[in-house]
């Protein structure tokens, strides 16, 4: 038999064109991992045996005739609950949506389809993608495959868990404020959160629709890349996606370091990343936007998550309580039963900072706050090529650890301002926490439009240092 | 900024509608105050002048061809997802 663990995408096309392996076997390896490993993982909420099977024999019978198949066909992938794939369940892990089955697919799904990847299983999250530990979900909480009884991050843990846990080779996230990069960074696998617009919103549930972004988690930067450029494009039905004209980066690049007191911190100093020189390292408050861009960030997405859940009203789709009497029931009953907790705490907070009365002092006022922190992002980078810092101040936390809501908004101290500049960022497995062994990231962050040239950069880190190589290993 | 009261937390919840239960509204209070705390650091940020952002890719009132597209969807495929329907309707509670 051969080894298929922990394959990049290359690798198993190549086995795939080879007749290593069939596409039907790499499909079934991954299936089989996640019947193994779940059971400890609890990443996956539903399983497509049947229709990933039937595409892997389509890839089969097309290899066997001859023809060329290209990068992603035949590759095994996961999504967040937060995509649609028609005919799929799509929950957003929320009870609201548990028997919604999406109606089309989301136009990365879609792209992905086209491709040719094989999409085995929807994977869990925080509910509607707000928390950032994935115990938010009304479902089970996901474990880290590094250490079962700690959080995997969140808000795409399971997709991050995933990954990390060879349960398909990469897999599909929703980033607001840091949701790929950080559990990312907790599972020792690379994510990415490219450029505001990027690739389509389409079909994918919405959280904070000024901050959404979907990117790929996968084990390598080069992965990474071959899932963007497959994913990302103007889509007329998204009318904030952007064609960007992605440069290619020139040869000799200059970064700053902003130091976080972590593990990261002493692997940095003055290093020379072949192509990257750290011109510059200061500590995290000169780049003065951490702590800011917390509090606008808290303000500004409860106020955008409570205009754009109004649509989970028991009217057109998803649950409806019984026990209404008149439609104003119908809302407040539904909302009441079938949100989680953290779900309405957004909504009831986001209801307060529009209404009348307290809108200048709070959403207006951290929209002001937003074009600050927007222009000191854009003012350092235009002095150096990449901002380079710690994707997370400590490593994954044990489960149950962060029940103060304030205590987990903390954990996005190092990732919300790269949503609030809509600039985009990679998160690389990047050292070790040294109490915990557990891994830790660090983020490559340029300005918009940069997505080719952070990649760049990454990939050439990657090919320098082994970090994104180690796996955790799952005790059963 | 000022403490909000169980009252306040009634009211936002009506404005959100979303019905919390007697045994909640305590804890709730709790919590959001505690956030409100947390960002009303924003307070000591000097905004004057400072135009707002709401969005950041700059581009505005996006426009396409006045062509039929063709959707993927039915509107019998959107009627299915609903709780109830009839005669090609989705059907509610009274109003009033």
């Amino acid at each position: 038999m051969v080894d298929l663990n922990y394959l990049s995408i290359d690798a198993a096309h190549d086995m795939l064109v080879s007749g290593k392996v069939t596409a039907e076997d790499l499909v079934k390896y991954h299936l089989d991992k996640i019947k193994k490993l779940n059971p400890k993982v609890r990443s996956v909420i539903t399983i497509d045996e049947k229709s990933a099977i039937d595409k892997a024999k389509a890839v089969d019978t097309k290899i066997s005739e001859g023809k060329q198949i290209g990068l992603l066909e035949g590759i095994p992938y996961t999504a967040k609950e937060m995509f649609m794939a028609k005919g799929t369940k799509t929950t957003a892990a929320s009870k609201i949506l548990e028997d919604f089955i999406a109606p089309y697919s989301a136009t990365a799904i879609r792209k992905l389809d086209e491709a040719g990847a094989i999409l085995i299983a929807k994977v869990n999250q925080d509910e509607f993608a707000h928390g950032g530990s994935t115990e938010n979900s009304a479902y089970h909480p996901t474990h880290n495959p590094w250490d079962l009884e700690r959080v995997p991050g969140g808000s795409s843990g399971g997709s991050a868990a995933a990954v990390a846990a060879d349960m398909g080779i990469f897999s599909l996230g929703t980033d607001t404020g840091g949701s790929i990069r950080q559990p990312a960074a907790f599972c020792g696998v690379t994510g990415f959160k490219p450029s505001y617009g990027a690739v389509s919103r389409y079909g994918v549930i919405s959280m904070a629709s000024s901050f959404d972004c979907i990117g790929p988690i996968s084990r390598s930067a080069k992965d990474t890349e071959i899932v963007f450029d497959a994913i990302s494009g103007l889509d007329p039905r998204d009318s904030t996606s952007v064609d960007y004209k992605f440069d290619k980066p020139k040869e000799q690049l200059k970064a700053i370091y902003y130091e976080v007191g972590n593990e990261v911190d002493s692997l940095i100093n003055n290093q020379n990343f072949k192509h990257l020189e750290v011109a510059a390292t200061k500590p995290i408050k000169e780049l003065g936007v951490t702590e800011e861009s917390l509090a606008a960030y808290y303000i500004l997405v409860p106020s955008e998550i409570s205009s754009n859940l109004e649509r989970y009203d028991g009217v057109r789709y998803g649950a409806r309580t019984q026990n209404s009497s008149n439609l104003n029931e119908t809302y407040t009953k539904t909302r009441g039963e079938f949100f989680g907790p953290e779900v309405k705490r957004r909504n009831l907070l986001g209801a307060y900072t529009l209404s009348a009365g307290y809108y200048d002092a709070y959403y207006k006022k951290a929209m002001q706050l937003r074009t600050i922190i927007k222009n000191r992002v854009n003012e350092v980078l235009d002095k150096y090529d990449v901002i380079l810092v710690p994707t997370t101040i400590e490593p994954a936390f044990k489960i149950g650890s962060k029940a103060d809501p304030v205590e987990m908004y903390k954990t996005d101290v190092l990732t919300v301002f790269a949503n609030l500049a809509g600039v985009p960022s990679i998160s690389i497995p990047f050292g070790f926490d040294e109490s915990s062994g557990l891994p830790l990231g660090l983020q490559i962050i340029g300005k918009q439009g940069d997505d080719k040239k952070i990649l760049e950069i990454a990939k050439t880190i990657q090919d320098a240092t082994d970090y994104h190589k180690k796996v955790g290993e799952i005790k059963l | 900024m000022s403490k909000i009261s169980i009252s306040d937390i009634e009211k936002v919840a009506n404005l959100a509608r979303i019905e919390i239960s007697q045994d909640r509204l305590d804890s709730i209070c709790l919590e959001f105050n505690s956030i409100l705390e947390f960002v009303d650091t924003i307070e000591n940020a000097d905004t004057g002048g400072i135009m707002p952002t709401s969005q950041v890719t700059g581009i505005n009132g996006v426009s396409r061809e006045d062509k039929v597209i063709k959707s993927q969807v039915t509107p019998e495929d959107l009627l299915a997802l609903a709780p109830e329907t009839q005669d090609g309707y989705i059907k509610v509670r009274k109003v009033l």
